[in-house]
């Protein structure tokens, strides 16, 4: 089509067949054969590999998964970078940890609190800083981050830096949510919690909010233009972050039942969690959980081989997976399964015009 | 339907504007000229909310638009356009005239029925699938225009309709403006083609250095002197 046209520039019965389009090309069959394919082997997963290790490894790979996810909605969609996201990480820890140490109060009561808690917290970091531009939002992330792991390394109340133990309880393992002799229960939960952030992606990418998100990280000056207001979008998809991450604190508490500032507010959590997301491809649904898949057992191999904390080998090999991403894949791991999707959607759209 | 009154704007040493008062009546077209540094695009930003006036006030419609976001002056019913483009690069096409759409129709499907029909508006119906980076000069104008027509605006302020793009293109922008101005829009667009302001204009307000130096018909700025010397120089006169 040229430039110079008249009126409309097509008849209506083109604008017609265009109206009768779907947004996006409906999943195929084969696309909807391998997720409940995947669901059915995650779900059977534990009872044919049945022993603690592999439930320990799936475990923490959903973990990191949810939190990667997590920020992923605020930075791969939102395009807010968030450098402290350990801080809610933590909160969700402490609060279920606490509460449950102190007053008996059940770990699941204990976690809603603790996601209360870090919204709350997103919207006091958020309201201030998403009015500026630029990098001020992150840098405050990564300041808040490290001031939080400060404040829990002098608060008595919580156990200072020694952390807190929490009470071995063997009745009613579903209420108190301490599960011992089996990782089983665990599993289940974890996956549960991350399907439950996957729903949440999937329902953002398809709606009104998520094209917000998408619209205030490419052009914040023409979503605004457009009637978007940013720094209500922003907060609220902090929000959801913080939520989340939260969740996978409160997780981690229940799992290991001993947390400290130490391990549950470094800032090495913050970045891993963010490499994992733009390793595996921020700003899709399944980037963060194949980088979380990715780099989780590349963690736990060297850890047993090497002992320890991995000797740092782990840190060594992401960087130099890191470069390597950069130069030849840098939309993210995502980015190869990606291209062949495009390519069929090409075939099977009439008009030959497929996205990407 | 828009009074601009004694808008100032000062960015440290520079007078960006500086007292500019003016108005646009319904259903009219006003061109706003300049040399560069004039101050035309910080007026734009000072009537939409991207920049707080050091003085001045804008009323739209009789209501206070001062200290109101963008977003807001934007659901009164002002949209507008940026000298330079901003795309969603990420988003398709239709996809980005859907944001546009959404404040009024947030379901997917209906928005992009509307999107579809602003973009037959604009002539980009047949590029409704394709990247907004893919788009040439010509035709990212044409998609930031469908998108805030899509906010469906009383008012519509374009910061330069045919600037970067080739004589080809021209006609066809210049028939949209005249579409939009048929079809009832009051409109106020930053042009540097003397040419295509005259045709389209029915009103000048000529800015110099942050100052309005004259308003008139077309004609009247064409030939008024202190135009001549900061503007259209020599070679126009």
């Amino acid at each position: 089509m040229t430039d110079a046209h008249s009126n409309s520039a097509t008849g209506n019965e083109v604008l017609a067949s265009a109206m009768a389009e779907p947004l996006r090309a409906p999943a195929s069959f084969k696309r909807k054969m391998f997720y409940i394919t995947m669901g059915i082997a995650l779900i059977a997963f534990p009872h044919v590999f049945d022993s603690p290790f592999p439930h320990h490894v799936m475990i923490i790979i959903f973990m990191y998964a949810l939190m990667a996810q997590s920020w992923n909605i605020l930075a791969g969609f939102c395009g807010q970078i968030s450098l402290g996201h350990a801080a809610f990480f933590g909160i969700g820890a402490y609060s279920t940890g606490y509460l449950f140490f102190a007053y008996q109060i059940s770990p699941w009561i204990g976690m809603l609190i603790g996601v209360v808690l870090s919204m709350l917290m997103a919207i006091a970091i958020g309201i201030p800083t998403f009015r500026l531009r630029g990098h001020y939002f992150a840098i405050a992330t990564l300041l808040i981050g490290e001031g939080v792991q400060i404040v829990f390394q002098r608060w008595e109340l919580v156990g200072a830096a020694s952390g807190i133990f929490l009470p071995i309880v063997r009745e009613q393992p579903l209420l108190s949510f301490q599960f011992h002799g089996t990782k089983l229960p665990y599993y289940y939960i974890i996956l549960a919690f991350l399907a439950l952030a996957c729903v949440v992606v999937w329902r953002l990418d398809r709606s009104r909010i998520g094209f917000y998100f998408r619209a205030i990280r490419d052009e914040p000056e023409a979503a605004s233009s457009l009637g978007v207001n940013v720094t209500l979008y922003k907060s609220f998809a902090f929000m959801i972050s913080a939520g989340l991450m939260s969740m996978a604190g409160a997780f981690y508490c229940q799992y290991v039942l001993v947390i400290d500032p130490e391990t549950v507010f470094p800032l090495s959590l913050s970045i891993l969690v963010v490499l994992m997301a733009v390793m595996g491809g921020a700003g899709t649904l399944w980037g963060p959980i194949i980088g979380a898949a990715v780099l989780v057992p590349i963690s736990e191999l060297t850890r047993i081989y090497f002992g320890g904390t991995g000797g740092t080998l782990d840190l060594m090999i992401y960087g130099a997976l890191i470069v390597l991403i950069c130069i030849f894949k840098p939309e993210g791991l995502i980015g190869a399964v990606k291209m062949r999707h495009a390519d069929a959607l090409e075939e099977k759209c009439d008009s030959g015009d497929a996205r990407g | 339907m828009l009074e601009v009154e004694g808008l100032s704007k000062r960015f440290g040493g520079l007078l960006a504007n500086n007292d500019i008062s003016f108005e646009v009546d319904a259903g009219r077209i006003l061109g706003v000229i300049g040399p560069n540094g004039a101050g035309k695009s910080t007026l734009f930003d000072l009537i939409t909310g991207y920049q707080l006036p050091d003085a001045g006030d804008v009323r739209f419609g009789g209501r206070r638009l001062r200290g109101l976001r963008p977003d807001q002056i934007n659901r009164l019913g002002v949209g507008r356009t940026f000298q330079k483009l901003k795309p969603f690069t990420d988003m398709t096409v239709e996809e980005n005239v859907m944001v546009g759409v959404m404040q009024h129709t947030p379901r997917l499907g209906a928005a992009r029925k509307l999107a579809l029909e602003a973009l037959d508006f604009v002539g980009l119906l047949e590029k409704r699938r394709h990247h907004a980076q893919a788009l040439s000069t010509g035709q990212r104008k044409r998609l930031e225009l469908a998108r805030a027509m899509a906010t469906r605006p009383q008012l519509l302020l374009m910061d330069e309709v045919t600037g970067g793009v080739d004589q080809r293109t021209l006609p066809g922008l210049i028939r949209l403006v005249e579409r939009l101005k048929s079809e009832g829009m009051t409109l106020v667009i930053i042009e540097h083609n003397m040419q295509v302001l005259m045709s389209l204009a029915d009103d000048i307000l000529a800015l110099h250095l942050g100052r309005k130096i004259a308003q008139g018909a077309p004609q009247e700025i064409q030939s008024n002197q202190q135009v001549i010397e900061s503007y259209l120089g020599g070679a126009y006169a």
